[in-house]
């Protein structure tokens, strides 16, 4: 070991460690940290010192030389000097500060009874030489004590049969030799210092300790020294496992891994079916220590429906992402199809069942498990891709779970406000949406009570009409079908003078026959169909008159306008009054109230119709000023592009 | 397509600025912290009638010569700024309202990261993505 003088990160600048003692004393300590103020857990501290295997007098006598007896806890430097007191002790030395200058091995623990322990002890009884650790079989729940005794004595017989003061017995080692590697390379990473760490204390280092010297730990380390992985992952280990001699994807999460992430995802929110904040995740991320860019690509990566929260499966993701990245592979631009939440669901579904079952069997039935079960059987019900609908999953667990209610629907409306509505681009839309629908649609403008204060054209025009009306006589309904209207106006306005489509006198026949079509329309909505012929009649003989009033009229209905418009108003009026009675002589042949009726109704129409072509009228005068404002305006447009585009 | 897309925090310090003829950074920068005079009259003319019905969208907030430059504005206060060329055949009203919602999506994406602290430069690939699409494609 070379004697550099790198002093320990925290510990006081007499001891001096070298590189692996460094490494390794920072992974003991963070398997004793307990609080983030620096106070390692006595407890803990002290099954470390029993793990030393040292005399309890010793013992008493590294903590007193310590200083941590003086102080009454152990600080970080207290906890450097006495592990290198205990490696002291343990290659015989006196305990005393002098010998913590010496040239030590590292200090050796057994027994230590730590949670990821068993994640390894796992593997020595039933796979030792196997490349691939049983599936994490074990429970990872830290409290359970009983596999600790069961796996402890597993570990007891790893020491067996590698003796723990030897050193590098190589041929027991090749076996564990993925795994130690992977030990080694979790004390290198004396980074996973977090709270979750505590919970799982790095036992791998003590593994480590008993099969492999210093020396054999020098060279593993300098090899993974590059490789920071966090502690206490069997997982990991057995991932990085799996890479070393299957060209895996590297991507794809293996069964141990999920097991974890999910014990993870546990510690973090007990229930599998709900989502972890943002900042409980990046609390938990940061523990890794990576740089925080990097940790914000992967929750960019991971977090696929963008609620700032990550459920079960983008947390897997995530996870997953960090530890390929610890592991040295840069990270993806986007997300790796196996990565995908669909992807983790459907894999979730099938291998965790079993395993499920298995812990059921080796463990005291946990009732997350079991309701891991009911969720991931609930899950395999589901064929396509869970994650992309979050609430529909939750939805599913509710079903599976209906013991504990309440916490998930409490989550159902997180998630609904999760999923982000969007709201606020909502005024953008709706406005737009708003002006988009104005133009398209002009307010009704009732513009009856409308001044008729509008060109005098029109007042001329209607005059006639009004004639009409100031004569006692009805005015003419339009008697024409609404679509012309328009173009009838326009043609109108800039006729003026209708006197030039007088009609002849003969054509009134025709025009009875084109305004009964017309004004069947009208017929048809008052009377009956026998009264047809003679409404027509008597309509036909009004029409005539409509068309006097109305200014708007079809080519050959100009003939019947003519015939009326030279004539003064006052020949209007007689002659109609003429046609009239001349018409109503056969109408007297029907009953008078018919007649009547039919009158009245003609009236009506007659009225809304010249009230109609009033507003018609109106409006075209309207859309000609619009017209002429437009026009205004782009003549100015042109006049200021020159300006613009220079 | 846009020359230039700019995201202003709150306190009126830039968060993320990008432009496309990159020879030309400073007169867009420029440009920019301009136009901030006008988006802060209209939010101020507005918000006195209204409150919290003031329309994100502030529309075009100062034509020039060359360029024109539209504005919007979120609830807390972050304005999004787009240069436009005007050689180019002017975008309509809507193009330019869907860039902004674009924007304004990517934006709340990359605020819901809990590693991004609110004030920090934003330093999103997938943010950096969706400003290139909308940026000139000159090559």
């Amino acid at each position: 070991m070379d004697q550099q003088e790198s002093a320990a990160a925290s510990a006081g600048s007499f001891i001096s460690l070298n590189e692996h003692e460094q490494r390794y004393y920072s992974g003991l300590h963070s398997l004793c940290q307990a609080d983030t103020s620096g106070k390692l857990s006595s407890g803990k501290v002290a099954e470390l010192f029993k793990a030393s295997q040292l005399p309890p007098e010793s013992l008493h006598k590294v903590t007193e030389v310590c200083g941590a007896k003086r102080l009454g806890f152990f600080g970080t430097p207290q906890f450097y000097v006495a592990l290198k007191l205990l490696a002291a002790a343990q290659s015989g030395l006196p305990i005393r500060l002098e010998s913590v200058t010496a040239n030590l091995p590292l200090p050796r623990f057994v027994g230590l009874q730590n949670d990821p322990e068993m994640r390894y002890t796992t593997v020595p009884p039933g796979v030792d030489g196997q490349g691939l650790p049983a599936p994490g079989s074990a429970s990872w729940t830290p409290a359970d004590r009983t596999t600790f005794r069961h796996l402890e004595s597993s570990v007891d017989k790893k020491e067996s049969w590698s003796p723990p003061r030897s050193p590098c017995s190589s041929p027991p080692r090749s076996p564990m030799n993925y795994r130690s590697y992977s030990y080694s390379k979790q004390r290198n990473g004396t980074d996973p210092q977090m709270v979750y760490e505590s919970k799982h204390p790095s036992r791998p280092i003590v593994q480590l300790e008993q099969h492999s010297s210093p020396s054999n730990y020098g060279t593993k380390a300098t090899v993974e020294h590059p490789v920071i992985v966090r502690a206490s992952s069997s997982d990991r280990l057995d991932h990085q496992g799996l890479v070393d001699y299957s060209d895996d994807d590297p991507w794809r999460i293996t069964e141990e891994q999920l097991e974890y992430y999910t014990n993870q995802f546990k510690s973090l929110q007990p229930d599998l079916s709900a989502l972890i904040l943002g900042s409980v995740a990046k609390n938990f991320f940061t523990k890794s220590k990576l740089p925080i860019p990097e940790l914000s690509h992967i929750w960019e990566l991971s977090d696929v429906d963008r609620d700032g929260a990550l459920t079960f499966s983008e947390f897997c993701t995530a996870f997953h992402l960090i530890v390929a990245r610890k592991n040295g592979y840069p990270l993806p631009e986007s997300l790796p199809p196996t990565l995908r939440p669909g992807f983790i669901q459907q894999e979730a579904d099938i291998p965790d069942t079993p395993e499920d079952q298995n812990i059921i069997e080796r463990l005291q039935p946990s009732i997350a498990t079991t309701k891991q079960d009911l969720k991931e059987e609930s899950c395999q019900q589901d064929t396509t891709v869970m994650m992309t609908t979050p609430q529909q999953k939750q939805t599913l667990r509710l079903d599976a779970f209906p013991q504990r209610p309440e916490p998930p629907q409490d989550l159902d409306p997180q998630l609904k406000t999760k999923t982000r509505p969007r709201s606020y681009s909502s005024t953008s839309i709706e406005d737009a949406m708003k002006k988009a629908e104005e133009p398209p649609t002009p307010p009704p403008r009732p513009q009856k009570t409308h001044s008729r204060a509008s060109s005098l054209d029109l007042n001329k025009l209607f005059q006639q009409g009004a004639i009409g009306v100031k004569s006692g006589w009805l005015p003419p309904p339009p008697a024409l079908p609404p679509r012309p209207t328009t173009s009838q106006v326009s043609h109108f306005a800039p006729e003026k003078t209708p006197q030039n489509k007088v009609q002849q006198p003969n054509f009134a026949d025709f025009s009875h026959f084109r305004e009964e079509e017309e004004n069947r329309v009208k017929v048809e909505e008052q009377g009956p169909r026998s009264r047809f012929g003679l409404s027509t009649e008597d309509l036909s003989g009004t029409s005539k008159q409509d068309l006097i009033g109305a200014s708007h009229s079809q080519a050959p209905q100009k003939p019947v306008r003519r015939k009326y418009h030279p004539e003064p108003q006052n020949l209007e009026s007689v002659p109609p009054p003429a046609m009239f009675p001349s018409h109503t002589k056969p109408a007297q042949k029907l009953p008078s109230r018919q007649k009547r009726e039919i009158q009245m109704a003609i009236r009506k129409n007659k009225e809304t119709n010249a009230v109609l072509t009033r507003l018609n009228s109106e409006l075209q005068q309207q859309l000609k000023v619009v017209h002429q404002e437009r026009v205004t305006l782009e003549s100015q447009l042109d006049l200021l592009r020159p300006l613009a585009s220079t | 397509m846009a020359v230039c897309i700019a995201v202003i925090a709150k306190e009126n310090y830039p968060l993320y600025i990008r432009s496309v003829p990159t020879q030309n950074e400073l007169k867009f920068h420029y440009t920019v912290h301009t136009s901030l005079d006008v988006v802060e009259e209209k939010i101020s003319a507005v918000g006195k009638a209204l409150g919290d019905q003031r329309e994100l969208y502030l529309g075009l907030l100062y034509p020039t010569e060359d360029y024109k430059v539209y504005g919007y504005v979120t609830n807390s206060k972050v304005k999004f700024v787009i240069v436009v060329d005007s050689s180019n055949t002017s975008l309509r009203d809507n193009e330019i309202r869907s860039m902004f919602r674009k924007l304004h999506n990517s934006f709340t994406d990359v605020m819901c990261n809990p590693f991004h602290n609110p004030g920090d430069p934003i330093q999103s690939k997938a943010f950096d993505g969706i400003v290139s699409g909308m940026m000139v494609q000159t090559g």
